[in-house]
């Protein structure tokens, strides 16, 4: 059974979403996620200053096995990407909560945890009753 | 119909870890935790993988009339006439009468008349309905073994740790012999062959018995190794995989293995040899090689490739048949269908990209060591 962090926030497809102290987001792959990839090879990050909405794939990350497109939780704009990824794509695999994470966005709008897209985002419990576990 | 079968080792599978997956109606582990350590296990000590789900079938003859050897030679494209010594393993595909491939298989001549064939789990009905259509003809029996397991050991310490783990006779049986024979013993058969790159063997055995190997091969410290690790391993040897870089709709002289069609002596009439004596004289038109990618990515089956001349002219499209990132090379590497004219390098289409990549003769690693 896989690892889900209670203060984290979660997608159904598979990302983790955390609200830091800056009011920056920072958003990963879940370990129930890097489990159903295998080990990952790969990890193709967006460029900073990228603007997208919730919704949109920003990235892609691929295991011996697939390739599966990462979709931005929230609305708002790449401010750093996690760049140690590109030459050990293996941290998702052994720390996707960590040293693992992908990026972090700026959100669009001010008091992100106050908005309608932070309401919609999984709790640790929704999360485990969606991937069945 | 869904099916779902499970080998004999389904349980064993479990209890050591297995990820279960579906594989051609097979219930199969895809790995025991990490596909890419269990790869390097193979090419640095030993692994097992179950391959009880492939298909044993044992040609004899059917009454006095029958002539095995014939019919073989009539439904291969490669010659069983090669196959002089007991025992001795040979590689060939089975083709359609358009020169496509229906199957890849190994065929060990095991006594006279007696021949043992290893086809594909995917391809298991039609296989065996089209040997039968044609063994009638010459009297020839088609017999599947489905009560028998088949765990192959590979990797440079493989030997060493299978003889320790198999029955003394076995063993005996198994030393002296070259790479791609095989011998049985009683029940038992081992080949010395593989689908990896390494030294190793293929062991069957009556189904009773292999939990039992499973378990001593682990004892002597062989690692379970899944169908991942299976895939990168076979791809990293340049070793074709039937329903990818070869299928129905392709020839062997285009998929790589026309050094496994036996074109002499000219009057062996065999399925397909018409098309591809056609084939040849209109000029082959494609070529399988192999790809290593020389910017970040992961090559993947399908993608397109804009094959170049050694001037770097556009000579026409070309596809990745099978891809995968090489754990061995820490590179991505791949086999590709592209035009006769592809000289050194060409480009892949990548989500919408196009990246370059060094065109090679499609073997990658071998024995532990790049190519």
């Amino acid at each position: 059974m896989s690892e889900i962090p209670s203060e984290l926030k979660y997608t159904t497809s598979h990302e983790w979403v955390r609200v830091e102290d800056d009011g920056l987001v920072t958003v990963g792959i879940s370990d129930h996620a890097q489990e159903l990839l295998g080990d990952l090879v790969f990890v193709e990050l967006p460029e900073i200053e990228a603007v997208f909405n919730a919704g949109d794939e920003c990235c892609v990350v691929e295991s011996v096995k697939a390739a599966s497109d990462v979709y931005v939780p929230i609305t708002g704009e790449i401010v750093e990407v996690n760049e140690s990824l590109l030459d050990e794509p293996e941290t998702i695999n052994t720390a996707p909560y960590d040293s693992g994470w992908l990026f972090r966005i700026k959100p669009s709008e001010d008091d992100f945890e106050e908005t309608e897209e932070y309401e919609e985002l999984l709790d640790a419990e929704a999360y485990q009753a969606e991937i069945g576990e | 119909m869904i099916m779902s079968n499970k080998t004999v080792l389904y349980d064993k599978h479990l209890e050591y870890g297995g990820k279960i997956v579906d594989f051609a109606g097979w219930q199969m582990p895809v790995n025991y935790g990490s596909q890419i350590d269990e790869h390097h296990q193979v090419r640095r000590d030993a692994g097992m993988f179950d391959v009880s789900h492939m298909v044993i079938i044992d040609l004899g003859v059917a009454n006095e009339a029958g002539d095995t050897r014939a019919f073989l030679q009539y439904l291969l494209a490669n010659d069983v006439a090669r196959l002089v010594d007991r025992g001795k393993a040979l590689y060939s595909c089975m083709l359609n009468e358009n020169g496509g491939v229906i199957d890849d298989l190994i065929v060990y001549y095991l006594a006279a008349n007696w021949y043992r064939l290893v086809v594909n789990a995917a391809t298991r009905e039609k296989d065996l309905a089209w040997i039968k259509k044609h063994a009638t003809a010459f009297n020839v029996a088609v017999k599947e073994r489905s009560e028998l397991a088949m765990i192959a050991v590979q990797g440079p310490h493989a030997r060493d740790k299978a003889f320790k783990a198999m029955p003394v006779d076995v063993v005996e049986a198994a030393a002296p012999l070259q790479r791609f024979f095989g011998a049985d013993c009683g029940d038992w058969f081992v080949g010395r062959t593989g689908y990896t790159g390494e030294d190793g063997f293929e062991i069957m055995l009556p189904e009773t018995e292999a939990a039992s190997l499973w378990d001593r091969l682990a004892a002597a410290g062989v690692k379970p190794c899944g169908l991942g690790a299976r895939d990168t391993l076979r791809l990293e040897a340049g070793m074709n995989l039937y329903g990818s870089d070869m299928t129905e709709e392709t020839s062997p002289l285009i998929s790589g293995l026309a050094w496994t069609v036996a074109w002499s002596p000219e009057d062996r009439d065999f399925i397909g040899r018409k098309a591809l004596e056609k084939e040849k004289a209109e000029g082959v038109k494609q070529k399988l090689v192999g790809l290593v990618l020389e910017e970040r990515g992961v090559l993947r089956g399908h993608q397109k490739v804009a094959a170049e001349n050694d001037d770097g002219v556009y000579v026409g499209d070309g596809e990745i048949t099978s891809g995968t990132f090489s754990p061995s090379l820490q590179k991505s590497i791949a086999l590709a269908r592209v035009p006769v004219e592809t000289g050194k390098s060409c480009k892949v289409e990548i989500r919408g990209k196009l990246l370059k990549a060094m065109v090679v003769k499609p073997v990658f690693v071998r024995e532990g060591q790049a190519v």
